[in-house]
């Protein structure tokens, strides 16, 4: 059985190629949290208590358009509940261990860290195989803290003229770009974008992201039904 | 609610997103419809995002004419499509919108 370590050191090794997008994804968001308005230790506190890039920016996106705290919250769960996914794929290979070392790996659960320890949790069987997502977690913490930071202190020298702002919706666009190559997913985002767009002004409480997304989730589940029966 | 209280709920309910499937559920209760439909949610959630980050302005109002983030997303998203690298996507984005803005 390898040790503790050398699968902790293969979960960094292993995560490291998909840290290069988070650089400039955490350093936008030190940038932006600054520019709308939250001072330094708030927006360091978002990376360390948050620690999740896509909940951060929506928080960002509808605190600066003026949304009610019980709709950030409540969007920042409906983009959350993908996690829900990775908790009941990454469970069965967790299932044996002590309550503290789940709370822990809870902390680390995040897209990077799942999609490579998914594919080394169901290759190795070894009991400490869980080792390699907490490396692979901890490494994205450190990166996405150092860049949060190094943001925070570059906000105050990015000049708003250079509309960084729509670097927000170019860092979910990035995030989808596997998407864009699937016929029900693109219905899917089109579905959500109009929703969105069209409801902005006239769906109440900024709740359009919920909305939209519910709308989207529902065409989901029709189209995929269909294609079944087909 | 304050800024701190709002971060800290933000928290929470990100944390338990994750905790919640680790420590109580058995992978049983998922069946393979319901990952489906899980694995739809960043197609369903990410454009809300997205579209109105684009059409609307700082006023609220729809803006289609003379708007440079239009065809700065198009270039974005065909460069990602293309190259399936969130980097380039990013990055041809916003320079083709600064082209578009400092130098069109």
């Amino acid at each position: 059985m390898k040790s503790n370590f050398k699968v902790f050191l293969k979960g960094i090794i292993d995560v490291s190629p998909l840290m290069i997008p988070v650089v400039p994804f955490g350093l936008i968001f030190g940038v932006l949290a600054i520019d709308i308005g939250f001072t330094p230790i708030e927006t360091m506190a978002m990376s360390l208590i948050i620690f999740g890039g896509a909940s951060q920016i929506v928080l960002l996106q509808l605190f600066s358009g003026g949304a009610s705290s019980l709709v950030i919250i409540s969007s920042v769960g409906a983009v959350n509940s993908r996690h829900l996914l990775y908790g009941a794929v990454v469970s069965e290979h967790l299932s044996d261990l002590k309550l503290i070392w789940k709370i822990i790996i809870s902390y680390f659960l995040i897209d990077q860290a799942f999609a490579i320890s998914n594919e080394y949790l169901k290759k190795n069987k070894e009991n400490n195989r869980y080792f390699h997502l907490v490396g692979g977690g901890a490494t994205c913490w450190v990166i996405w803290q150092s860049t949060t930071f190094l943001g925070i202190i570059l906000g105050a020298a990015i000049p708003e003229k250079l509309g960084l702002s729509f670097a927000v919706p170019l860092t979910f666009l990035a995030l989808l770009v596997n998407d864009f190559r699937k016929f029900i997913n693109v219905i899917v985002i089109i579905v959500s974008g109009l929703v969105a767009t069209f409801g902005y002004n006239y769906i109440p409480f900024k709740a359009y992201v919920i909305v939209a997304a519910l709308a989207g989730l529902f065409t989901a589940m029709i189209l995929t039904t269909k294609n079944k029966k087909a | 609610m304050s800024n701190w209280a709002l971060i800290l709920y933000c928290g929470l309910i990100t944390y338990l997103t994750r905790f919640s499937m680790i420590a109580l559920i058995k992978k049983e209760m998922f069946n393979d419809r319901i990952r489906e439909i899980l694995s739809f949610v960043p197609s369903a959630i990410f454009p809300a995002i997205i579209f109105p980050a684009i059409f609307i302005n700082d006023k609220g109002l729809f803006e289609i004419d003379d708007n440079p983030k239009i065809l700065a997303a198009i270039i974005a998203m065909v460069i990602g499509i293309f190259s399936r690298s969130i980097i380039a996507t990013i990055f041809s984005g916003l320079a083709s919108y600064w082209f578009l803005i400092f130098v069109v």
